[in-house]
C-alpha cells in the first residue's frame, strides 16, 4: 500500500479509515491477550478438542449408519464424510464468534481499549488485533477438530490438509462479523440475540442436507455466511475444485474486510468522541 | 529546572469541543511551556477532561487550533501519543493482569523491548512505593494505590509531558500527599506536568501556572500567587451567623471590606486587613456565632470570577 502511495492518496483512502491505515501494532493486542490467558490456555485447548470429539463420534455412531450416501459435486460420499467438514466450518465459526463477544466487555466495563488508545495504538490496531486473536482461537479449535476427523477417518485424502487454511479463513470471516456485532451490543441482555441468529444459520447452511434439497430456494443459501464456509470445506475435503469455491473464498474475505472497516468506525465513534 | 522560560510544548487557540449541540469547551487559549507544571482549575463540568482528551489526541478538536510538540493531533495523533504519559480521570487498569504486568504490557504498546519493560516496571513500582505489590492483582488495591499504579504505568514510556486528570480526587489526605510528593519529583526531573483539579490546595501546591476554567471558558490565568494578588484582597474574614440569618445580616456588614460574598452558610468579607474588618463588624454590633480571619486562596479567586464555589 505504501509503495503505491506517491503524493496521490491511494484509491482506497476514502474506504479505509485512517485508524486502519495507521495500524502498526495489532500484535500488541495479541500479546496482551496472551498475558491474560496463558495460564489457562491448555484447558481452553483441551475443551476445544473434546467438543468436536463428541460431535463427530455421535455423528458416526448415530446418523452415519442410518443415512444413505450423499452426492457432492457428482461424487457419492458417505453421510459422515458429508457432514464432518460442515461441522468443522461451524466449529471455526463458533470458536471465533464466541471469542469476539469479549469485545463488548473490553469496550465498556474493562476499559481495555481506552487505555490502549491513549498510546500510539489506533482503533485499527485494536480491531485487527482482536480479529486476529479470535481467528487464532477459532483456528486452534479447527485444528483440534481436524485431528479428530483424521483419526476417525473422516478426511477423504491428503487434500484434507487444505481444510486447515480454509477453516482459518472461516474463522477470520466470523471473527470480523463477531467483532462488528459486538460493537453494536448495548447491554448484556443483547447477547441473547446472538445465538438466536446463529442457530438457524447453523441448521440451514447446507450443513445437514445437500444444497439441492433446498429446491427452488437454493439461491437463498448464498446469503448465509456459514454456507460459504461449509461449501468450501466440503469441496476441499474431497479434493474437488469447482469454480464456485472461488466465490466462497471471495465472499469470506469480503465479509472479514467489511466487518473490520465497520468495527473500526464503531470503536472510533464509541471511544474517541 | 525553571519552567517559565521553556519553549511552548502545547498551544491552543480558540480551542473548541462540541458534543452535539452542547459546547463543552468554548474557544479557549492557553500555552504550556516545557518543564512547567500547568493546571486547569475548575468545578465539575468545566470542560477540563474534554480539554485533556483533546491534548491526549483521543478526542478530535471541533474547531480552533491545537498543537502538541508543534504537531496537529488530527494528523499526527500517534506521534503525539508516543511522547505523552496519560493518567485519565478514571483508572483504566487491566483487572486481568498483575500490577507489574499492567506496566509491562503498557510499555509494549509503545514498542519498548520486553526485557526493558520488566526492568522499568520494577523501577517505577519502587518509585511509587508499590514494589511489594508487583505480583498482586489490581482489584484488591486501595484507590490511592491504583492511582499510583496508573501514574507508574503512564511513566513507562519516559513521557515528555504527563497529563493528569484529577490525580487525587477521592483520595484521603495522606494518599494525596504521597502523590503530590511523587509529582513534585517528576517535575524536578524535567517532566512537564499538565493537570486538572477542583482542589485549590492541589493547584497551589503543584502548579507554576494555571488557568481558572468555568463552563467551558477560561476566566483567568497566572501563577497561583499572581491570581490571588490580582483578583482578591489579601485576607478574608469569614462570618457565620445563626442558621438562615446570613442574608439578613448582610446589609449590616456591607462595606466593611473591599467586597463581600453571601454564601448559604457564611458571609465572606474581603479586606487587606482582616482583623481591622472584624473590629468594624463588632463596632456595628453585628454578632456572628463565629468569625475567622484567613488568607485569600484560589477558592476566593474562583468565587470572585464566577460567583460560584469550586466544590459544591
Ligand atoms: N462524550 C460526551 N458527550 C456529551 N457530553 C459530554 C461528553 N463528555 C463531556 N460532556 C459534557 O461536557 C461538559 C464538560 O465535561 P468535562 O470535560 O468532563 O468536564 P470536567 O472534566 O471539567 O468535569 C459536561 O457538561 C459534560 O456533561
Ligand atoms: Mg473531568
Amino acid at each position: 500500500m505504501e509503495l503505491l502511495n506517491n503524493h496521490r492518496p491511494p484509491i482506497t483512502a476514502g474506504l479505509i479509515p485512517p485508524s486502519l491505515r495507521d495500524a502498526r501494532r495489532p500484535h500488541r493486542v495479541l500479546e496482551r491477550h496472551w498475558f491474560v490467558s496463558r495460564s489457562g490456555f491448555f484447558w481452553i485447548l483441551l475443551g476445544g478438542f473434546f467438543e468436536p470429539f463428541f460431535y463427530l463420534v455421535s455423528t458416526q455412531l448415530g446418523f452415519g449408519s442410518l443415512i444413505d450416501d450423499v452426492e457432492v459435486g457428482g461424487e457419492l460420499v458417505s453421510y459422515v464424510h458429508f457432514v464432518a467438514p460442515a461441522l468443522l466450518a461451524a466449529s471455526a465459526m463458533n470458536g471465533a464468534m464466541y471469542e469476539t463477544m469479549n469485545v463488548f466487555f473490553r469496550m465498556t466495563f474493562d476499559k481495555t481499549y481506552s487505555s490502549m488508545l491513549a498510546t500510539p495504538m489506533t482503533a485499527g490496531d485494536v480491531v485487527l488485533g482482536d480479529v486476529f486473536w479470535a481467528t487464532i482461537r477459532g483456528g486452534l479449535y479447527s485444528a483440534a477438530f481436524l485431528v479428530v476427523m483424521a483419526v476417525l477417518g473422516m478426511t477423504s485424502s491428503w487434500w484434507g490438509l487444505l481444510l486447515l487454511p480454509a477453516s482459518l479463513l472461516v474463522s477470520f470471516a466470523f471473527a470480523g462479523v463477531g467483532m462488528a456485532i459486538a460493537t453494536f451490543i448495548r447491554s448484556i441482555e443483547d447477547f441473547e440475540y446472538v445465538p438466536t441468529a446463529m442457530l438457524p444459520m447453523f441448521l440451514f447452511s447446507a450443513t445437514f442436507f445437500p444444497a439441492s434439497s433446498y429446491g427452488r430456494f437454493e439461491w437463498v443459501l448464498n446469503f448465509s455466511p456459514l454456507y460459504h464456509g461449509v461449501a468450501l470445506l466440503r469441496a476441499l475435503n474431497l479434493g474437488q475444485f469447482p469454480p464456485s469455491i472461488f466465490t466462497h473464498v471471495v465472499v469470506l474475505f469480503a465479509l472479514a474486510g467489511l466487518s473490520i472497516v465497520l468495527s473500526a468506525h464503531r470503536i472510533e465513534r464509541a471511544l474517541l468522541g | 529546572m525553571s519552567g517559565s522560560e521553556g519553549t511552548a510544548v502545547i498551544t491552543a487557540k480558540a480551542l473548541t469541543k462540541r458534543f452535539g449541540d452542547f459546547e463543552a469547551v468554548k474557544g479557549t487559549d492557553f500555552e504550556v511551556r516545557a518543564g512547567e507544571a500547568f493546571g486547569f482549575l475548575g468545578p465539575n463540568g468545566a470542560g477540563k477532561s474534554s480539554t485533556m482528551r483533546m491534548i491526549g489526541a483521543v478526542s478530535p478538536v471541533t474547531s480552533g487550533e491545537l498543537r502538541i510538540f508543534g504537531l496537529d493531533p488530527a494528523d499526527d495523533g500517534r506521534k503525539i501519543r508516543a511522547r505523552l504519559g496519560v493518567v485519565p480521570q478514571q483508572d483504566e487498569l487491566d483487572e486481568f493482569l498483575t500490577v507489574k504486568d499492567n506496566l509491562v504490557i503498557y510499555g509494549r504498546y509503545f514498542d519498548i523491548p520486553l526485557k526493558a519493560c520488566r526492568e522499568k516496571a520494577m523501577e517505577l513500582l519502587e518509585f511509587v512505593q508499590l514494589a511489594d505489590r508487583a505480583d498482586s492483582k489490581v482489584q484488591p488495591l486501595s484507590g490511592g494505590m491504583k492511582r499510583r499504579v496508573t501514574i507508574a504505568r503512564s511513566l513507562m514510556s519516559d513521557p515528555e509531558i504527563l497529563l493528569l486528570d484529577e490525580p487525587t480526587t477521592g483520595l484521603d489526605p495522606q494518599a494525596r500527599h504521597v502523590l503530590w510528593d511523587r509529582l513534585y519529583r517528576l517535575k524536578q526531573q524535567g517532566v512537564t506536568l499538565v493537570l486538572t483539579t477542583h482542589y485549590m490546595d492541589e493547584a497551589e501546591q503543584l502548579c507554576d501556572r494555571l488557568v481558572v476554567m468555568d463552563q467551558g471558558e477560561i476566566a483567568a490565568e497566572g501563577s497561583p500567587a499572581e491570581l490571588i494578588r490580582t483578583h482578591s484582597p489579601r485576607e478574608v474574614l469569614e462570618l457565620r451567623f445563626p442558621a438562615g440569618t446570613n442574608a439578613e445580616h448582610a446589609p449590616k456588614v456591607e462595606g466593611v471590606g473591599a467586597r463581600q460574598e453571601v454564601l448559604p452558610d457564611r458571609i465572606l468579607i474581603y479586606a487587606d486587613d482582616g482583623e481591622a474588618a472584624l473590629s468594624e463588624v463588632h463596632r456595628r454590633q453585628a454578632v456572628p456565632e463565629s468569625a475567622l480571619v484567613r488568607r485569600s486562596t484560589l477558592e476566593d479567586v474562583f468565587l470572585r470570577l464566577t460567583g460560584r464555589t469550586l466544590v459544591e
